[in-house]
């Protein structure tokens, strides 16, 4: 398998120059470098610029509702445990619409890749603030500026208990490769949270500007993502630098382990037609 | 010969377990049985009610009157005494009455004591609490107390052999100071069958049919399949996930279905609201979607732990867009398991989203049953088999000009397999085509309404030639239309039951009513609009005369019905 095997020839909607050709790039790269095959992988979406990708990949696809990706990557990592589910999803989709999904799906453990292509702002409905939206940034609606204070995804997710939390920039795409290859190598929930530049509506936080910033975490001299009070506070580095890399690491039992699917044949291999009630009803007479 | 008994306390005294482990016997006697519950949304306190009717003749709804009521406290005694019949039974206990002496309409059971006297806990006063019942209807205790082994026997022996002693003890205490032999049952014969409840049917019916996933969030009444399934889960390999809102319910449901396994959720009214984008992403990815509303009186919380029909409207117009889906409602335990099974094979025929609509009444009530035969009812996949077929290129939204598009599962074939909830391309992507968006709304809508006309769940009815009045009911209320309609004397009454409510059995019905072409036609339903008399003029434009509506959050009861009737109609 190469990159052009990952490819679907569907026609890329996405403005010139937009921070999600890296990511789709890099996911391709990560694929190619597990030795997956197409049929094997899912990938889950909801709504958003970001939720267009699972369409310009030649892989499984189910691109569901705004806010909804989380839930439907469960339900088929459960279905099928040998699939590989990754999820490409938006902050607005993931943090916002699905907040209640992102931090319960956390809980749960189940062996899925979340990619979040995190441009602090609604690119599809055109340039709103959203959950990571720095304060004080003016758009058509919060026209004084954002008010509510930002979500910090990579902070509640190691508060959580997650145990692959990383931070990508889709303007260094063999790094971010990398992390998607060991997302998807982790047992369980791994978070990626990408900065992704938005060149139509986020004028602050663009390429140039992360390009000044960022710099890779495993440089580190005291690196160690297996301390959670060293990953809190690199998770909440936002200043002139900004580390990009796995932030935590921790091994967890999976959902799949705890409920016994990773013991059976996956579930849509059960055959249904020698199912036999008679033991149970009998025990209701 | 007709008896029935109303166990009534407040939560938490274990009125419920009482009302099955009777309900088991009187089924292991051959007698027939109908038990309903009237509980409120508490854990503790309030008052609540277990009420079997038990008969000779098949029983399919509650009566108004109570024979012998077991009043667990004694607000029991005031808020039930009305209902007891003249020659009636109230049983209390002394140490919780002012109702001293054992009359022939009194009967003092020390039940407290008893109990402690069994096992120092008050927790086996639900046992001696059976052994009067026991005594008090003749019944075998030995057979009694197998029932409770079957139902206690996994809590561990010690606690086992304190709930027969107890047992034991009221029966005895019941055979030495009870004399009257006025509700003498007895055992008939050995009876067959089961005895479960709505949603015990529908948890058997999914199993049966092959679900591998149930995703749910807690809402009564619904929560009893979840519970059910769950129970079997480990045996049967299936996975049963408490979600963290509805939301995320019918999402995981629609991914699972996706990726292969036959799925299902369940709800109430106001969590079927939230699911409403779900049941429409359904309908666009061509995801089958097999969901159960057990209805309670709304809007918004109304009574938790009540009955309506008011979701009919909701159920038909569910999820923004046009599509094709089906609607049962079933009536019984038997069609609560048959369409069950109907529904995940339908749902994954058509890749539709099919509803089950129960209600609390259903959900709750138990009866004796015999499950229908399930060689019957097929549980044949509709996906391309498994094991990496080479259909390359796949198409998952194929026009085939039948209506479908041959549906595949991910991993299984060769290609892959595009979904997606944008109006899309055969090949499943993104596209804006005035054509294929034409195409693609007459696929997923009219093509299929037509071919589910074929599909039909035909209406059950008595015979209505020379009927003057015809009810016409769906779901929960179809045993009390049966029965009322052979209870009202000097009338000819009949009655139409609607297991399928949508796509609606128009040509089924009108050929029904063709018999009695003089016959008055009246809606009988349990909400304040005649929601079904609307949807019938709709359809076939036949217009009821009036409609028998109910909306108090109670079922109706025979007696009622029957007197409703009479009251209405009898001079026309
Ligand atoms: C239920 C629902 N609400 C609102 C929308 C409109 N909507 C589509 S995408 C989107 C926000 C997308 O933001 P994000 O997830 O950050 O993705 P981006 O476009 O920035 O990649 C919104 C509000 C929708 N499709 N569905
Ligand atoms: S609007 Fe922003 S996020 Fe969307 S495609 Fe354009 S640049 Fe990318
Ligand atoms: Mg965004």
């Amino acid at each position: 398998m190469n990159e052009h095997d990952f490819e679907s020839g569907d026609e890329i909607a996405w403005c010139p120059g937009c921070g999600d050709f890296g990511i789709l790039s890099a996911l391709k790269d990560a694929l190619v470098q597990l030795g997956r095959t197409p049929r094997n992988v899912l990938l889950v979406s909801g709504i958003g610029q970001a939720a267009k990708l699972p369409h310009y990949m030649n892989c499984n696809c189910f691109n569901g509702l705004h806010g909804r990706a989380l839930p439907v990557a469960t339900g088929a990592k459960i279905a099928n445990k040998d699939l590989t589910v990754i999820v490409t999803t938006g902050d607005g989709d993931c943090y916002g619409e699905g907040g209640n999904h992102f931090i319960h799906a956390i809980r749960r453990n189940c062996d899925i890749t979340v990619v979040v292509h995190d441009n602090q702002i609604y690119g599809l409905t055109k340039g709103q603030a959203s959950p990571t939206t720095e304060p004080g940034y003016v758009t058509k609606v919060q026209l004084s500026g954002t008010v509510l204070e930002p979500l910090h995804p990579l902070e509640t997710a190691i508060a959580l208990g997650c145990g692959f939390v990383a931070r990508g920039f889709s303007g260094d795409m063999h790094h971010l490769a990398g992390l998607m290859a060991a997302g998807v190598r982790h047992k369980g929930f791994a978070l990626i949270d990408v900065l992704q530049p938005c060149v139509s509506f986020n004028h602050k936080n663009t390429f140039a500007w992360y390009r000044e910033r960022v710099y890779r975490i495993e440089e580190d001299t005291e690196y160690d993502p297996a301390d959670k009070t060293y990953a809190y506070r690199m998770a909440a580095e936002w200043s002139d630098k900004i580390p990009v890399g796995i932030i935590y690491r921790a091994a967890r039992p999976t959902y799949e382990e705890k409920t016994g699917i990773d013991g059976m044949p996956p579930l849509n291999q059960h055959e249904i037609d020698t199912i036999d009630i008679e033991t149970i009803v009998t025990e209701y007479a | 010969m007709e008896i029935t008994v109303r166990i009534a306390g407040e939560a938490g005294q274990g009125i419920q377990s009482i009302g099955r482990i009777i309900c088991r016997a009187i089924k292991r006697h051959g007698w027939n049985l109908f038990a309903d519950q009237d509980y409120m949304s508490r854990i503790r306190g309030g008052n609540n009610s277990f009420r079997i009717r038990i008969s000779d003749t098949p029983c399919l709804a509650p009566r108004e009157k109570t024979d012998i009521l077991i009043a667990l406290n004694r607000e029991s005694v005031a808020i039930h005494e009305g209902t007891v019949r003249k020659k009636g039974l109230i049983v209390a206990d002394e140490a919780t009455d002012d109702v001293t002496a054992t009359t022939l309409r009194y009967f003092n059971v020390p039940i407290g004591a008893l109990a402690k006297a069994s096992g120092g806990k008050s927790l086996y006063e639900n046992s001696v609490v059976c052994g009067v019942i026991t005594g008090l209807l003749h019944l075998d205790p030995d057979a009694v107390v197998n029932v409770l082994k079957d139902m206690f026997g996994k809590k561990g022996e010690e606690t086992g052999d304190k709930n027969i002693t107890a047992f034991r003890e009221g029966n005895r205490y019941t055979r030495d100071n009870y004399f009257s032999d006025a509700f003498h049952l007895g055992r008939r014969q050995y009876g067959d069958g089961i005895v479960i409840n709505g949603n015990e049917a529908v948890a058997l019916g999914a199993v049966h049919a092959g679900c591998k996933f149930y995703s749910a969030y807690p809402m009564s009444p619904s929560t009893g399949i979840m519970a059910s399934i769950a129970r079997f889960a480990k045996r049967f390999g299936i996975v049963v996930e408490q979600a963290e809102d509805e939301i995320a319910a019918i999402n995981m449901v629609i991914g699972a279905s996706y990726a292969g396994v036959r799925a299902m959720t369940g709800t109430s009214g106001g969590g079927f609201a939230l699911m409403g984008e779900g049941v429409s992403l359904a309908a666009m990815t061509e995801t089958p979607l097999v969901v159960v509303d057990v209805q309670r009186p709304a809007p918004a919380t109304g009574f938790p732990t009540r009955t309506e029909q008011a979701d009919l409207d909701l159920l038909i117009h569910a999820g923004h867009g046009e599509f094709a889906r089906v609607i049962y409602a079933p009536g019984t335990a038997e069609e609560a398991f048959s369409l069950t099974v109907k529904a995940f094979d339908i749902a994954e025929k058509y890749q539709i989203p099919v509803f089950i609509m129960s209600d609390q009444h259903l959900a709750d009530s138990y009866r004796n049953v015999t499950l229908p035969d399930v060689g019957a009812l097929s549980r044949q996949r509709h996906v391309i088999p498994t094991n990496g077929q080479s259909v390359h290129p796949y198409k998952r939204y194929a026009l085939t000009g039948s209506g479908i598009s041959p549906r595949a599962v991910p991993s299984w074939i060769d290609d892959v397999i595009y979904a997606d909830s944008d109006e899309h391309t055969e090949e499943g992507h993104i596209t804006e085509d005035a054509r294929i968006r034409t195409l693609m709304v007459q696929k997923r809508f009219t093509m299929r309404m037509n071919l589910l006309s074929k599909e039909m769940t035909p209406p059950s009815a008595s015979s209505l030639s020379r009927t003057e009045i015809v009810l016409v009911g769906f779901g929960s209320t179809c045993g009390v239309m049966q029965e009322a309609c052979g209870s009202v004397s000097g009338m000819n009454v009949g009655y139409i039951h609607l297991p399928q409510v949508w796509p609606f059995p128009a040509e089924e019905v009108r050929t029904l009513l063709e018999d009695a072409p003089e016959a008055k036609i009246v809606s009988f339903e349990n909400n304040a609009a005649g929601q079904l008399a609307r949807l019938l003029r709709r359809e076939t434009g036949i217009a009821c005369c009036d409609s028998i509506l109910k909306y108090d959050g109670r079922p109706f009861t025979v007696d009622e019905v029957v007197a409703t009737v009479k009251e209405r109609y009898s001079s026309l």
